[in-house]
């Protein structure tokens, strides 16, 4: 990076200090919207901001071009101080062609900022994105600040001479905006620069142009002074430590991975691909020099059943899919509970029922996954706060799984697996270590004699002598493991195994709640929804109001002070990204007049929404 | 093997050659019909095992639904009587998490080819180093009468008071078709027979079918009494040798030749057998002559079909991982660091 050339731009124009921006790109899905986005985070996040982000693509792989349907999206908040969510509303929407504009706007802040490229906003392109006149002639953007900048001339002015086909320098055009933004925001380019030659190692060529497109982008801004001046935000006051940016995904399959290696049981992953979960299956199938066996199966089915194969041969086994997947498998997570095997079952939820928004977030299978059996059949339930809580939330997982013998749902959702935040690396030498418990002597060994302290049974291997056993769907009878159809045995291992999931509340640790223990309003959520809701919490604090939150990471069994806190409030609020399945749990189980604030539109809570609704039920006091 | 067993039995981990059926028999009451094939097969499973040199305790049986699938309850090595046509899944990931065990599945034609015909014909394809035994009596026994994916057409049941209208599967041509490395039929009335085709399925290293035929006395007996009657059998069965010609007939007087693109059957003096008969090829690279006698209705083949040797799927999978481990060691806090990282300095720094 010593060559001048590579250099940012160095400004004369004023630079206006502000807290914190909300930034979307906007495009057509073969624009490189994603990688754009991607990008400006590593920046910022080098850059020493807070930062959270919100990718938004479409369910088709290639929509028709220059179509709503084929518009991806990617949000991103950052900020001098702590960001929890990616933000309600674009400051800044940079809109690649007329759909994106079309599919944004009504979102942007009044007073916003709008870049289009206006090279795209010809009649074929306006009418495939639905506008019957040119919206950047007809007044109808008056409430917006639209600078139109002609990024497929300029890219193609700027690359002239370099070689490069009329595509492949079409192709550059989004790192020419980057290259915008980074002057906006006042961003060094380095990490971008190094980025790109290390993508394209392999053709000179295009590590040069897609540079030099950055660079022109840059130095667009400066001369043609089409900003006026540029923001900066300054560092957050961040927890020291080292950091990395991840998403939930990455995050889940790297807690499952390192649960394996601290407990030294190897993992074994059996999974069919589905949105938006298959990206644990990529990222656990890279890993094999961790142990790491991961089997595509002929379909769900067949995926939690070479897991329960896998964790009756002694493996850590887990089973990653959505919603619909869960459905499948359902009868199989039955017999895990009978068998009283280990797994891990994770649901990246996402809008249905049945086929419903495969690239859209829900919370809507909370109850599937409580009550969604045959039988009485208990099965713990954790869910993950935040992409980074997704590695923690994975390692609880495993830890109970293998403690208790039993099957675990873990809940993540679309809005987690993809979005990314600043994650503060965890010290492998803290992790909380667990293992197998010993085996009692072969003597003495009987299938479902249990550890009194965890109601576990023994885990003895195939293989072993001494220890053959058979185990199955059918009732067992209490101690032996023989089949029993005997109706008080039945009774008593229906409760036993209820006990031993409600066991699990001894490892839970005190509820944290933010804000005072008595009060007016105690908002209660779980999964993704933690950054609006604290947020919105944080907002209303500052404005004097009387409430507190908490959020929930153990639903089932739940955390055992949780109805000693909703004693302390006035009134409960439960903000769900459903009909309120959290709320109905509640409300049967302590019999509070809790109320529930719901959205089902696959989209995330705004912080707003939050506070409007609090603000409504405390009548504006 | 029975006379050997009182100088052993009371060193329990000895080794294999003390082993005998009884030490196979599992403490719990086998609960089949009185007169079911069944208990031949366990028998003959049980006499077979102490045979091979493989202690009892690398032994696992994995099942589904269904009488057949009653079966891992019978036998005093590892068992796993799991759900509905899952059993393949099951003893994938056995297997797979677990290669020194030796993993059978037991199954029957409901189980096996209806609910759990995907796992079936997907684990035969991958080579999973599992040995399936397809018992197929042509109807559904535990749901008390119903037909099954290999009820001939037309047959009268509960379900089907009028007579089946669909067409049945052929279990043979199924496994062929999903590329399993070895493929058998044997019939739970021949006993000497069907323990050389289990031995033989024992020793295969890779995904192994044996569709034996199975009497239900309660709900469909007699069902292969047309062909595997004693007194029919050696006129009515090929009895498939590898690298003999295919010849039949208690006097040894028919034999199988092809007739373009159709195995007909020829009579001869068996003095003078003719040259053109086929030679059966059950390790031809090709499964098409397998997939000919699949389909021969009369002689009905039994034996080994096909028996061919390609890597399981464990042994893959375990040398992809090896594979990995060598190019790369496992440090797990280089992999949370992941490729980017950035320091965040104490507080007051900023």
């Amino acid at each position: 990076m010593n060559d001048a050339k590579t250099k940012a731009v160095q400004s004369t124009l004023p630079i206006e200090e502000i807290e914190s921006a909300v930034i979307r790109f906007a495009g057509d899905s073969g624009d490189g919207i994603q990688l754009t986005g991607m990008q400006f985070t590593t920046t910022t996040a080098f850059a020493g901001n807070d930062l959270s982000t919100f990718p938004d693509f479409p369910a088709e792989i290639r929509a028709p071009v220059g179509t709503i349907a084929g518009v991806s999206g990617f949000q991103i908040q950052f900020s001098s101080h702590e960001v929890l969510t990616p933000g309600d509303a674009p400051d800044v929407l940079v809109a690649m062609n007329p759909a994106a504009l079309k599919a944004n706007i009504k979102e942007v802040n009044n007073g916003g900022l709008v870049i289009v490229n206006s090279d795209t906003f010809n009649a074929a392109n306006l009418k495939k994105a639905g506008y019957e006149k040119n919206p950047l002639e007809d007044g109808s953007l008056s409430h917006v600040r639209v600078i139109a900048v002609e990024l497929g001339r300029l890219t193609r002015n700027a690359l002239e001479g370099m070689g490069l086909s009329a595509t492949e320098t079409e192709r550059c055009k989004n790192f020419f905006a980057l290259g915008m933004m980074y002057w906006l925001y006042d961003r060094p380019m380095e990490a971008t620069l190094g980025w790109i030659a290390a993508k394209f190692k392999k053709n000179a060529k295009f590590v040069a142009a897609n540079q030099k497109a950055l660079h022109a982008g840059n130095a667009y801004c400066e001369t043609a002074e089409i900003f006026g001046h540029h923001y900066r935000v300054r560092k957050a006051p961040i927890k020291p430590g080292v950091y990395r940016n991840i998403t939930g995904n990455e995050a889940t399959a790297l807690g499952f991975v390192s649960a394996s290696a601290v407990s030294g049981i190897p993992l074994w992953l059996g999974s069919y691909p589905i949105t938006p979960a298959s990206d644990v299956l990529h990222e656990l199938s890279k890993h094999k020099n961790f142990e790491v066996k991961t089997f595509q199966a002929e379909d769900e089915i067949a995926a939690i059943g070479s897991a329960i194969g896998a964790a009756f041969a002694g493996h850590l086994a887990l089973t990653t899919t959505s919603g619909p997947g869960v459905a499948l498998k359902t009868e199989a997570v039955g017999l895990a509970v009978m068998t009283e095997l280990p797994l891990v079952i994770l649901n990246v939820q996402r809008g249905g029922p049945s086929t419903g928004l495969p690239t859209k977030t829900e919370q809507a299978d909370l109850l599937q996954a409580l009550y969604g059996r045959n039988g009485e059949c208990p099965v713990p339930v954790l869910a993950a706060a935040t992409p980074g809580d997704c590695f923690a939330m994975a390692y609880e997982a495993c830890r109970i799984a293998i403690k208790y013998m039993t099957p675990v749902f873990l809940l993540t959702d679309g809005y987690l697996a993809n979005g990314s935040e600043p994650w503060l690396i965890p010290d492998v030498s803290k992790l909380p270590r667990f293992g197998r418990s010993p085996l009692p002597p072969v003597g003495e060994f009987q299938l479902y004699k249990r550890d009194p302290e965890t109601l576990a049974r023994p885990w003895p291997l195939p293989g072993l002598a001494g220890y053959e056993h058979r185990i199955g769907g059918i009732e067992k009878q209490d101690i032996t493991g023989n089949i029993s159809y005997d109706p008080d045995n039945h009774e008593r291992m229906v409760r036993l195994r209820a006990a031993k999931v409600n066991k699990i509340a001894q490892d839970i640790p005190p509820t944290e709640i933010l804000g005072n223990k008595q009060g007016k309003v105690l908002l209660i959520g779980w999964g993704g929804t933690y950054g609006s809701i604290t947020s919105a919490v944080h907002n209303l604090q500052k404005a004097g109001k009387s409430v507190s939150s908490v959020h929930l990471r153990h639903l089932n069994p739940l955390p055992p002070d949780l109805g000693d806190l909703m004693a302390g409030f006035e009134q409960v609020i439960v903000p769900e990204l459903n009909m309120g399945q959290l709320l109905k749990v509640l409300r049967a189980k302590y019999l509070v007049p809790a109320v529930g604030l719901n959205k089902i539109k696959g989209q995330p809570f705004k912080v707003a929404e939050i506070q409007t609704a609090v603000d409504a039920a405390l009548g504006g006091k | 093997m029975g006379d050997m067993k009182n100088e052993f039995e009371t060193l329990p981990a000895a080794g294999p050659m003390a082993q005998s059926s009884k030490d196979f028999k599992s403490d719990q009451m086998v609960r089949w019909c009185p007169g079911c094939g069944d208990f031949a097969i366990l028998a003959t499973v049980q006499k077979v095992l102490p045979t091979l040199g493989i202690p009892r305790e690398k032994f696992v049986f994995v099942s589904g639904i269904g009488c057949s699938s009653r079966f891992p309850y019978y036998m005093n090595t590892f068992g796993f009587h799991s759900i509905h046509g899952r059993a393949p899944t099951i003893a994938t990931g056995i297997k797979c998490t677990n290669p020194e065990m030796q993993v059978w599945v037991v199954t029957g034609d409901g189980d096996g080819l209806s609910i759990g015909g995907n796992h079936l014909i997907h684990a035969l394809r991958r080579n999973v180093d599992i040995k399936i035994l397809l018992f197929n009596n042509r109807i559904y026994g535990l749901t008390k009468g119903q037909y099954s994916p290999t009820s001939e057409i037309g047959k009268k049941t509960k379900s089907s008071p009028m007579g089946t209208i669909d067409i049945p599967l052929n279990p043979v041509a199924v496994a062929l078709a999903s590329e399993a490395s070895f493929v058998a039929r044997a019939v739970d009335t021949d006993l000497p027979f069907l323990s050389d085709v289990l031995t033989r399925a024992a020793r295969h290293q890779g995904s192994v079918f044996v569709e034996i035929f199975q009497n239900c006395i309660v709900f469909n007996d007699g069902a292969f009494d047309s062909m595997a009657a004693k007194e029919v059998r050696e006129e009515k069965m090929l009895k498939l040798a590898h690298g003999q010609p295919m010849i039949f007939g208690a006097k040894k007087d028919k034999g199988i030749r092809l007739n373009g693109l159709e195995p007909e059957v020829v009579s001869f003096d068996p003095a003078k057998p003719p040259k053109d008969l086929l030679v059966h090829d059950e390790r031809a690279n090709s499964s098409t002559l397998a997939q000919l006698l699949a389909h021969m209705a009369e002689p009905v083949p039994e034996g080994v079909f096909r028996d061919v040797s390609r890597p399981a799927l464990h042994e893959l999978m375990h040398a992809q991982i090896r594979q990995a481990k060598a190019a790369a060691p496992a440090d797990l806090q280089k992999l949370l660091n992941g490729p980017e990282t950035w320091s965040v300095e104490a507080e007051g720094t900023l």
